[in-house]
């Protein structure tokens, strides 16, 4: 390979990096989010078995896609950490969690939002539900780990291995529509091809993009705070916050 | 157009209630995230200048 990733792994490089990334993926974040709602409210058709309360699912599946992507992805830089002990990926997986809350509690608020008109319920203790809801707790007891340990080091490692056991459940909510009989319905999407109007697939995917983008936007600016946070008596740092 | 007015369009077919509580709580929360993240670091930043005024007076 020609790029030198140890070069980009250094804190101080990185740190310049991110910043010019920023703009690039938090504008295309809100120019696909726009493009997604147009779709979502004026191109997408009335659904013939759920009206208009269908277009949650603009909202609730790439919010639900993004809550276990997001962990596998914290899962991912928690391993890389513990093998290789670079700072760099534990701070990425910290400056993951709390925009992997943020999806995991829009999918089960507009799933609640979404049950009760079709299912008459806000909430049913079935696989799916109660799985995804088991990740939001996974989320915030990590954080609050991290929170809780003084020592950097130490709780980036503890963090890690909690993240990384938490993991577990990932495959878990993915299968629970196959496993256990459930409320909730199947994968609309599947490798096998989709049974969805292209309009309202177009509108899906084009809002997970945009997810997509914000995520990478809001993780590389809060990675950055903590890379000067954590560095701060280094001397580029030094020479960023004024002498 | 597919609505065929504002009124029609708020209504959402009778589900308005679940489908803009749903847009407009995603939305309050992303932006909520936003002003955390810009706030946490104008903070850090107020936090390590005063600490190396600190050193510097040291």
């Amino acid at each position: 390979m020609a790029i030198n990733l140890y070069y980009y792994a250094s804190p101080a490089t990185f740190y310049q990096l991110s910043g010019k990334l920023i703009p690039w993926f938090g504008w295309s974040a809100a120019i696909l989010t726009l493009i997604g709602l147009y779709i979502s409210f004026f191109v997408a058709p009335t659904d013939f078995q759920q009206g208009e309360a269908y277009r949650i699912i603009f909202i609730h599946v790439p919010a639900a896609w993004m809550s276990m992507f997001i962990y596998l992805v914290m899962a991912f830089w928690g391993a890389i950490g513990l093998a290789f002990k670079t700072r760099l990926s534990f701070m990425m997986s910290r400056a993951l969690a709390p925009t992997g809350a943020l999806f995991t509690f829009v999918a089960l608020w507009t799933g609640a939002l979404w049950g009760k008109p079709m299912w008459g319920a806000w909430w049913v203790w079935d696989a799916r539900l109660t799985s995804e809801l088991i990740l939001l707790f996974l989320y915030i007891g990590i954080m609050a780990l991290w929170a809780a340990i003084d020592d950097p080091q130490r709780g980036d490692r503890a963090g890690a291995l909690l993240t990384l056991v938490g993991a577990i459940n990932v495959p878990i909510i993915y299968f629970s529509v196959k496993w256990w009989n459930t409320l909730h319905q199947g994968a609309s999407i599947k490798p096998s091809g989709t049974s969805m109007h292209e309009a309202m697939l177009a509108g899906m995917l084009i809002m997970a993009f945009a997810a997509w983008f914000y995520t990478i936007a809001v993780a590389l600016y809060r990675v950055r705070t903590l890379i000067i946070e954590r560095e701060r008596n280094s001397e580029w740092v030094k020479a960023l916050t004024g002498k | 157009m597919k609505w065929a007015g504002f009124s029609q369009f708020w209504a959402m077919g009778g589900y308005g209630l679940y489908v803009w509580g749903s847009f407009f709580v995603t939305f309050a929360v992303i932006i909520l995230e936003v002003y955390l993240l810009k706030k946490g670091r104008v903070q850090t930043l107020k936090l390590l200048k005063r600490m190396r005024n600190f050193e510097n007076e040291a």
